[in-house]
């Protein structure tokens, strides 16, 4: 018995050295992979947050309008139809280049103001008529193209032929920068506008609000239904051959690709139902789709979390079914109801394949002003810009990215802040 | 011999389950019971199953789990105002007869019942009866305490609640104090009736249990092992509790513990395999019981 006991102390430790090896090698491998992830995560943060802050601020032009009669108001009268906003613009800053004089050079000078200022000059005149023959100071946007060289992403020492502006052009806007005429501000374009042809007035507003009300539709219709079918299946649904059928098919609709559910949108509520195509009904009705069985599987895991103690002692209390699931079932897996149903809503804010079938894919320049407006979705836009070939554009894709990002963060967040709201603390 | 030998009844049941017609009858040869009758499926409880007044009856019940026979043809009365306690090694079906008597086995899709069980004269399986009013009648407290994640006052007013015994919120708090007065809780939380029920000590939870059963104002009490997650102290004070109660309510207690069974009960029933063994006088039981199965597990031969 001794010697018995012996041996085995003998074997044990001499198949220690071997076990402490192996955790050292799992621990190694576990730390590297870690490492991976980090590293990966902070380069595309870091590159994102380069390539897309500059777009944040935008480049003005100070000019001195002059709001001529002669070209607002030819016929005596303030006349939409006739006004030559761009003129005016276009003279305000001809004034600062008195030496320019050729149609060749004028045309090249006025390639340097954004078309956007003559719409500037329009939308003050109308809100105040009372500008008409008077001369003041407006800041309107430069082009995209002097943007661009002030942020350093059109390179100087090019050949002309090969970049977007002329010599003579880049002289005049050292001109411009040196009498201080040039000032960067906040791009508050970029947060109030639709999309547009031209970089330096196109936003992401429209796509916001056809994210929006995607999303409000998607939580309005996924979260009840997921949550009712969840409780029905957990709680009350017999446990037979159907039950496990239909549990099979959540689990596969879940990992459908989501470009399916872009098809059967289009299939059934476009063509069939008869819904406007690019409206974010359909998108909101498709993403909800997309997100039900993520919910339902999330809503039956937190249903069966509950320990079956609680409702145990609540059936012994003589509770109906019914009670016992709307008064400690469902307070004890809401949390993770809630969210279960973040995380579909985060998935469905970032999904795009889905929408591209619906046509969601379309340039539209109007903010949507309801859900059955013409509409895109961030992603949808991302994508768009990332495909534009304007330089500009560039720089917003990936501002628009770093907004994306920002919704996520926030909706988790907001998921964290619930969770804790929602939970029990006992 | 086989069986005595086989201390793990888990293991011992096991293997007679897989070969129960042959191994019953090798336990009935081996283990030759004290009356001369054998141990096999479908004979008479030793003993006495029936009582004076009887409030609830249990007849010839069978359970079946899917295939399983769980419970053979069970036949027991309960008194008013009686402890009686169900013993019997782990697996026996002690639980799930329990668990029968105010159907909480309805829950198990694959539970079959048999047989009848009459309340005061009522079917309790019959149609016409929810098993909703029978729980109200029939309270439970189970092995490990399960308060609600609800204040201390919330627990023990769910049932009220739910049933709407309360007109008003002072009749509610009424009710509320006297079940955790005779629970003899109250004076130790009746300053923090609002702070959680799962911030209390495991005893003090168990007696928030009893607490929240008799709130309903059952006439019997089922306990499924009580005190099994509990200290001897808070043990010997749910027992001193188990006395009191016994004054107004029939309890039904199922123990491991053969001197919780002697300390608190009137009667006992010896379960084995699925089979009522024996029943009689607690103090029958444990000095001198007529069946050998019973006499082997209260002298702590198998079990």
């Amino acid at each position: 018995m001794q010697s018995g006991i012996q041996s085995s102390r003998a074997r044990v430790e001499a198949g220690l050295g071997r076990r402490r090896r192996r955790e050292i090698i799992f621990r190694v491998f576990g730390l590297a992979a870690t490492m991976v992830g980090v590293f990966f995560l902070v380069a595309f943060f870091s590159t994102l947050i380069a390539k897309g802050s500059s777009a944040f601020v935008q480049t003005f032009l100070q000019l001195e309008v002059e709001y001529s009669e002669e070209a607002l108001a030819p016929g005596g009268e303030l006349d939409l139809e006739f006004a030559d906003f761009d003129g005016i613009a276009r003279a305000a800053l001809r004034k600062k280049f008195s030496e320019v004089t050729t149609r060749n050079d004028r045309r090249e000078l006025n390639r340097l103001i954004s078309v956007g200022a003559g719409y500037q000059i329009r939308d003050a005149v109308i809100s105040n008529p009372n500008l008409l023959g008077t001369t003041g100071m407006l800041e309107v946007p430069a082009s995209a193209n002097v943007d661009m060289l002030l942020k350093g992403n059109i390179d100087r020492d090019v050949p002309e032929s090969q970049r977007p502006l002329s010599d003579q052009q880049i002289e005049w806007i050292d001109q411009l920068i040196a009498d201080g005429s040039l000032v960067s501000k906040f791009n508050k374009a970029l947060f109030v506008n639709g999309d547009s042809r031209e970089p330096e007035l196109a936003g992401i507003r429209g796509a916001l609000m056809g994210s929006f009300y995607m999303l409000l539709i998607t939580i309005a219709l996924a979260f009840p239904i997921g949550a009712a079918a969840a409780i029905y299946l957990e709680e009350f649904a017999p446990k037979n051959r159907w039950a496990d059928l239909i549990e099979v098919n959540i689990n596969n609709l879940a990992a459908v690709p989501s470009i399916v559910f872009g098809l059967l949108g289009l299939a059934v509520f476009i063509n069939w139902i008869g819904i406007p195509r690019s409206a974010p009904l359909v998108g909101g009705l498709v993403l909800s789709l997309l997100t039900l069985p993520v919910i339902i599987i999330a809503a039956r895991a937190a249903i069966k979390a509950v320990p079956p103690s609680i409702r145990e002692a609540a059936f012994g209390l003589g509770a109906s079914k019914m009670q016992v699931v709307f008064h400690h079932v469902l307070p004890l897996a809401m949390p993770g109801m809630l969210t279960g149903a973040i995380i579909g809503m985060s998935r469905a804010l970032g999904e795009s394949a889905p929408l591209l079938m619906i046509g969601m894919v379309a340039f539209i320049v109007d903010v949507p002003a309801s859900i059955t407006d013409p509409a895109t979705a961030l992603p949808v836009q991302i994508y768009l810009w990332a495909d534009s070939p304007e330089r500009a554009f560039a720089e917003r894709t990936s501002a628009a990215i770093i907004v994306l990002l920002g919704f996520l963060l926030l909706m988790n967040l907001a998921a964290v802040i619930l969770r804790k709201k929602v939970e029990r603390r006992w | 011999m086989v069986i005595s030998s086989l201390k793990e009844t888990g293991e011992y049941r096991r293997m007679t389950d897989m070969t129960q017609p042959k191994m019953i009858r090798d336990a009935t040869t081996a283990n030759a019971v004290k009356t001369g009758e054998p141990v096999v499926a479908g004979n008479k409880t030793v003993g006495n199953v029936r009582c004076a007044n009887p409030f609830m009856v249990a007849e010839n019940i069978n359970v079946y789990y899917g295939d399983n026979h769980a419970i053979k043809d069970v036949t027991l009365e309960f008194a008013k105002n009686q402890v009686i306690a169900l013993i019997g090694p782990s697996g026996c079906g002690k639980s799930t007869f329990l668990r029968c008597l105010n159907r909480m086995n309805d829950s198990i899709d694959s539970a079959r019942v048999t047989g009848t069980i009459t309340l005061d004269g009522q079917d309790i399986y019959s149609k016409d009866l929810d098993p909703v009013a029978l729980r109200a009648r029939v309270g439970m407290v189970f092995q490990k305490p399960n308060p609600f994640p609800k204040s201390i006052y919330d627990n023990v007013a769910y049932g009220p609640r739910i049933h709407g015994l309360a007109n008003d919120r002072a009749e509610l708090d009424d009710i509320v104090h006297t079940s955790l007065e005779r629970a003899g809780l109250l004076k130790e939380v009746k300053d923090r009736l609002d702070e959680p029920g799962t911030g209390l000590s495991g005893g003090q939870q168990q007696r928030l249990c009893i607490a929240r059963t008799i709130a309903v104002n059952p006439e019997v009490i089922l306990m499924d092992e009580p005190c099994s997650a509990l200290d001897p102290i808070a043990t010997a004070r749910i027992e001193d509790l188990m006395d009191e109660l016994s004054e107004n309510y029939a309890i039904v207690i199922v123990t491991h513990s053969m001197q919780q069974a002697a300390r608190v009960s009137r009667r006992v029933a010896y379960f084995h395999l699925g089979h009522l063994i024996e029943v009689d006088d607690t103090d029958k039981i444990f000095t001198n019981p007529q069946h050998k199965l019973t006499d082997d597990y209260v002298t702590g031969r198998i079990g």
